[in-house]
């Protein structure tokens, strides 16, 4: 995991450190805002890492339990780095009427990925959504930040497979 | 800002507008299958044809049709073309011009929009809702100014309560009544906050409505502050709607320069600031206990009501918390009188609702209907049906605190009281519609699984229970359980449903109590002992 460096917060001063710092100054080190510093943290980084959490509950004065408890709380917030390309299946209901595990099925064969897992080279993330509100042309899968909808397994597969250059991903 | 000023915005922005106007949705569902670049195409194309002085490309909101987008709608031919791929911005073009056009063409009198009623919905996909000057020119903020001016605090709670808005949440409490609570209990501050943490999956009347029109959100919201005496607002929006959150952001910005919100607020001695606060994924936030905690930075955990967040909310403050939907009523009724308001809908339940009409449904998309239309009408008039012929077995409205209806109370009409009659709920506005092919019991399986992973933790009954439901479920689809496991859970269904803490617990079970009373044989064609003697005993 040491080669996925750039989502682990670097020691030294850099920029996202100040944007960090920005965000928590701009709410005064309240601790009321933990769950926007969390976000924007999270927007920076990628994940929150343990050291992460730990500089936040300093700068918020607040218990590294509270911190921690609510980082764990909160679906958005991941505490492990995402793949370098991340698939999200959502699974509302309209997407699961319209045969969304269908396609989850097919994504974690083709992928040998298990839904939440990244795979060990770092290159994928497979996820799942609980409802992405794009039920109108559902099912709807995300990858890489762009929603496609009225997907299906077949033509998914074609695009993950191209966006990982045809090399299949080691699971 | 006075009046005076407000009409010269309004007047500017009318001569400004093209004779033509091509109406592009922009909204996320259309953006999904490429509409910004259609948008670009449909710009240049226009620049190409030299055809800048007549012609203007407008980015607007969902015109609610979703399923066949990207959609195009030109003004005022009221031409309608559907499934529009960029490549064929020239082409659209050229047709407004009599060339012969090869796009598909949406029919706009197709009942699925002229059964519609648009009161919440009227400027969506009309306006472009990142311009605060065309929700002025469409008579924008108008409502606030009247409010400020003509109207007591009293007398808009007055006028709120005479319309017989009930909340749009999902559990009807009539908004009137809210505001007087939240007005009448004291309190040094006082706060307003628009719940829009729409998590029930199947939904996205909260969406597209931030997308479409943010600003009748935020109006609606400083005539509440007004009545109800707040001079801070908070919208919480989920974390999964980037694009909300953007033209919400971009919408304050621009009301506040224009000293729509801020201080002083139409040269008033009325105040009002509202914030953003980002959701961060959990379904259990939209409760508003829960969601006060969220606010505050905490586990969004509810606790025991009473007290209710209009007596102590946040931080122990009077709280008026009202849904997307509800505040976006609140202009249209200033403006028309709570008479028109209350002459529209049924006896108790009063006014339009938004459903996100979904699932296998001919059209699908967003709808806006009086309330009492019957859910035969919504599914097979403007939904048209299921796609490829399959009989439509059953409705699922309210999410996962709601039920499935079956097909042969289809006549049911859609209001809070004949939806609790049939077992389910309105919720926030959620219609999955199912057909032959869909198992009942997996369904009911699926929103298990979803409240057990949803469950904040906090009582025992919920967090205990739904997990044993969900394993029961399972057993039962893998045909592995016997007439006691049934047994087991409806006993464990009425237990979750009256003793859990918050709303989320208590409507749990209600999927599974729904379909085990209309589609009952399902659940007992697989069940391993005696499966052929209770499908013959029981109803």
């Amino acid at each position: 995991m040491s080669n996925r460096a750039p989502a682990d917060p670097a020691p030294t001063a850099d920029n996202r450190q100040k944007l960090l710092e920005a965000t928590m100054r701009r709410h005064q080190y309240r601790p009321d805002a933990l769950i926007e510093v969390l976000h924007k943290a999270q927007e920076l980084y990628g994940h929150l890492s343990p050291q992460l959490l730990a500089s936040i509950a300093r700068s918020l004065h607040l218990p590294p339990s509270r911190v921690y408890g609510v980082a764990t709380f909160y679906h958005f917030f991941s505490l492990a780095p995402q793949g370098e390309h991340t698939c999200t299946v959502c699974l509302g209901t309209a997407c699961y009427v319209k045969g969304a595990m269908e396609i989850l099925t097919a994504l974690e064969a083709e992928t040998g990925l298990k839904a939440g897992h990244t795979s060990p080279d770092g290159r994928l993330s497979l996820l799942t959504a609980r409802c992405l509100g794009a039920c109108g042309i559902a099912p709807a899968v995300v990858l890489d930040g762009v929603v496609i909808g009225h997907a299906d397994a077949e033509t998914l597969r074609a695009r993950l497979h191209a966006l990982l250059e045809a090399t299949p991903v080691a699971s | 800002m006075d009046l005076a000023e407000l009409h010269a915005i309004a007047e500017r922005e009318r001569a400004r507008r093209k004779a033509v106007r091509v109406l592009c949705c922009t909204s996320s569902g259309c953006q999904a299958s490429r509409s910004l670049e259609l948008f670009h195409q449909l710009e240049a194309a226009v620049t190409a044809t030299g055809q800048d002085e007549a012609v203007e490309v407008a980015s607007v909101g969902c015109m609610g049709f979703c399923g066949q987008g990207p959609m195009v709608r030109v003004e005022p031919a009221n031409l309608l073309f559907e499934r529009v791929r960029p490549e064929q911005a020239p082409e659209i073009i050229a047709a407004l011009a009599g060339q012969p056009c090869s796009v598909e063409r949406g029919d706009p009198n197709h009942p699925f929009f002229t059964r519609q009623m648009h009161v919440v919905r009227r400027n969506g996909g009309i306006i472009d809702p990142e311009r605060i000057e065309e929700y002025i020119a469409a008579g924008g903020y108008e409502a606030l100014y009247r409010v400020l001016h003509d109207f007591s605090p009293a007398e808009v709670i007055q006028e709120i309560t005479r319309s017989g808005l009930r909340g749009r949440g999902g559990a009807g409490y009539p908004t009137g009544l809210k505001w007087a609570t939240v007005a009448k209990s004291p309190g040094e501050r006082k706060f307003v906050v628009c719940n829009g943490d729409e998590g029930d999956p199947g939904a996205f009347m909260d969406r597209s409505i931030l997308e479409s029109d943010p600003h009748l959100v935020l109006e609606g919201m400083a005539i509440a502050a007004y009545a109800v005496g707040a001079h801070e607002g908070y919208i919480f929006v989920r974390g999964e709607y980037p694009l909300a959150i953007q033209r919400l952001n971009r919408a304050i910005n621009q009301a506040r320069k224009l000293g729509l919100l801020g201080s002083q607020i139409f040269e008033t001695a009325f105040d009002f600031k509202v914030e953003i606060r980002v959701g961060a994924g959990a379904f259990v936030c939209g409760e508003e206990t829960a969601l006060i905690a969220s606010i505050e930075g905490r586990r969004g955990q509810p606790r025991p009501r009473p007290p209710y967040p209009a007596e102590k909310g946040l931080w122990g403050f009077p709280t008026l918390i009202n849904n997307v939907e509800t505040f976006a009523n609140i202009v249209p009724i200033i403006e028309n009188g709570a008479d028109w308001y209350a002459a529209i809908g049924t006896e108790k339940s009063k006014g339009t609702k938004v459903f996100a009409l979904t699932g296998k449904v001919r059209n699908t998309g967003l709808i806006e209907v009086p309330m009492g239309m019957t859910l035969r009408e919504i599914v097979e008039d403007l939904g048209g049906g299921s796609p490829d012929g399959t009989p439509v077995k059953a409705v699922q409205t309210g999410g996962p605190s709601g039920g499935c209806i079956p097909a042969r109370l289809f006549d049911t009409p859609v209001d809070y009281e004949s939806l609790a009659a049939a077992g389910s709920i309105m919720g926030s506005g959620g219609m999955v519609v199912m057909d032959d092919h869909t198992s009942m019991v997996e369904i009911a399986r699926f929103y298990m699984a979803f409240c057990m992973d949803e469950s904040c933790g906090k009582c025992v009954p919920c967090r205990v229970g739904t997990v044993q439901m969900h394993r029961l479920l399972s057993k039962i689809a893998a045909g592995q359980a016997t007439p006691v496991d049934l047994e087991q859970l409806e006993q464990l269904c009425r237990l979750v449903r009256e003793t859990s803490l918050c709303g989320l617990g208590q409507s749990a079970p209600n999927p599974v109590l729904s379909t085990l009373r209309y589609f009952r044989e399902e659940y007992e064609a697989l069940l391993r002992e005696d499966a052929a003697a209770s499908a013959n005993g029981k109803p």
